[in-house]
């Protein structure tokens, strides 16, 4: 096993998500394309402009390449497993300098940026076990401007299922242009106050474009997404029918007294990348 | 419409300009975030540069140094809400005439544009790697060590950057919804 080649597998990793956008989301930007026209239409072509020359040119679409965000699926036959924290945090910090990454970690107390990306509880790390001898490491670098439009709400359970997606709905159109739409939203319904949130971010993972496998869910989805694209904010929030790409919703059980909705906002730089390393060390990137 | 402007403007460059105008700028501009902006008003010290003659960017670039020159990488702009708390102020104390920014602006400002004739423009969220490609030259730097890449001020000079969609009229006009 090469532990030096699975840092530099890592920082690959953070390059691509910083550097390519999903296919998924791409064809989403697409679309919105072909439905705006005027201004509208012109930010969404200065974006596939963007995310062109930021792939072809291998730097950072946006200058903002975010807090590093990973979710890490181990398989609890890997052999290694108590490195990999280490790993991503050293890849974190060589892909501070050769991709490079914007300096993000500031210490909320003395204001002090550490200059290369790590601090306290960062690089942010969700971990998640499951059978088998590999990993599997999402990167997700978020961006602050949309993460400043995340919101918790503590409904009452009174409002009901129509009160959880007025929620959604309004929220969004409070936060107008701030996060750079078009967006894509990740809901978490129930389960407590941060585990809304949580799965609100974790909705994001799943692909622009494809709907949850609960046909319930699915349809609020779906309603979420035409009504929010009604507001009219459009690309930017200079006006436009496409708000939001897509509409991503989970759910877990709630306690009988709370209805906890957590939103959390992706920029349309919706960015993610994929990668597996096996048993012996060896890796790939998708 | 669509213009085309080099920097410094004057008052009747940017009277001209409309809600929905597409303009794209030449010449020097200055980015400045929340604690850029904290640090402006507060400094009684006079500055290197002049702000009146400059765009204020609303941007916190990513940098690369090779060779002891610094390069931009990527730079688009950052949210100017944030920065609503203090615009009004600096408009006034600096006489900028043009901001550069994203996601719109509040009434303070708003007013503080009609009122000292200045515009809002929007440049596309995210896209940095277009922006960084306007830069010609970087310029300075400053409060680097103390503030950080991302809120110091950096001086750069731009070529035809664009396109910016006027957002916030020197009239009272805003393109956003309320």
């Amino acid at each position: 096993m090469d532990e030096a080649s699975i840092e530099r597998g890592i920082v690959s990793l953070i390059k691509k998500a910083e550097t390519e956008l999903p296919e998924d989301v791409i064809v989403a930007l697409k679309k919105a394309g072909q439905i705006e026209k005027g201004v509208a239409k012109t930010q969404i072509e200065t974006i596939l402009r963007n995310v062109d020359l930021a792939k072809q040119s291998q730097r950072p679409m946006c200058q903002d390449t975010g807090i590093q965000t990973f979710f890490v699926t181990v398989g609890s036959d890997f052999p290694y497993i108590s490195r990999i924290k280490k790993w991503i945090t050293n890849a974190v910090k060589k892909a501070t300098k050769e991709v490079p990454l914007r300096p993000n970690t500031v210490d909320p107390l003395l204001d002090k940026n550490q200059g290369d990306n790590t601090g306290d509880y960062i690089p942010y790390i969700t971990w998640d076990f499951v059978d088998g001898n590999q990993i599997e490491i999402i990167a997700f670098p978020k961006g602050g401007g949309s993460e400043n439009m995340s919101k918790l709400g503590m409904l009452k359970p009174g409002v009901g299922i129509e009160g959880v997606k007025d929620f959604v709905v309004e929220e969004m159109i409070k936060a107008g242009g701030n996060p750079c739409p078009p967006t894509v939203v990740g809901v978490g319904i129930g389960g407590g106050a941060d585990l809304s949130l949580k799965l609100g971010k974790k909705a994001l993972l799943r692909p622009v474009g494809k709907r949850h496998k609960d046909k319930m869910i699915a349809s609020m989805e779906k309603e979420l997404i035409a009504r929010i694209n009604k507001s009219g904010i459009g690309p930017m929030g200079l006006g436009g029918k496409m708000t939001v790409l897509d509409v991503h919703v989970e759910k877990a059980h709630r306690h009988p007294a709370s209805l906890p909705v957590g939103i959390a906002v992706q920029c349309w730089a919706d960015r993610r990348a994929t990668m597996i390393i096996h048993h012996d060390g060896s890796w790939t990137v998708k | 419409m669509e213009y085309h402007l080099t920097l410094p403007v004057v008052k009747e460059d940017i009277r001209k300009l409309k809600i929905g105008d597409i303009v794209y700028v030449t010449g020097g501009v200055f980015t400045a975030r929340d604690e850029a902006h904290h640090k402006m008003l507060q400094k009684d010290k006079t500055l290197d540069f002049d702000p009146s003659e400059m765009a204020l960017y609303h941007c916190g670039p990513l940098m690369k140094k090779e060779k002891g020159t610094w390069h931009v990488v990527s730079a688009g702009p950052t949210t100017s809400s944030r920065m609503e708390i203090f615009e009004d102020e600096f408009i006034k104390k600096f006489g900028v005439r043009m901001i550069i920014g994203k996601g719109g602006m509040g009434e303070r400002t708003k007013k503080a544009l009609q009122k000292y004739i200045c515009v809002y423009t929007s440049y596309t969220g995210g896209a940095g790697a277009l922006a960084a490609d306007k830069v010609e030259e970087v310029n300075g730097v400053y409060w680097l060590e103390e503030l950080g890449m991302p809120e110091a001020v950096w001086l750069f000079t731009v070529k035809d950057y664009g396109p910016l969609v006027v957002a916030m009229d020197s009239h009272g006009n805003s393109i956003y919804k309320q």
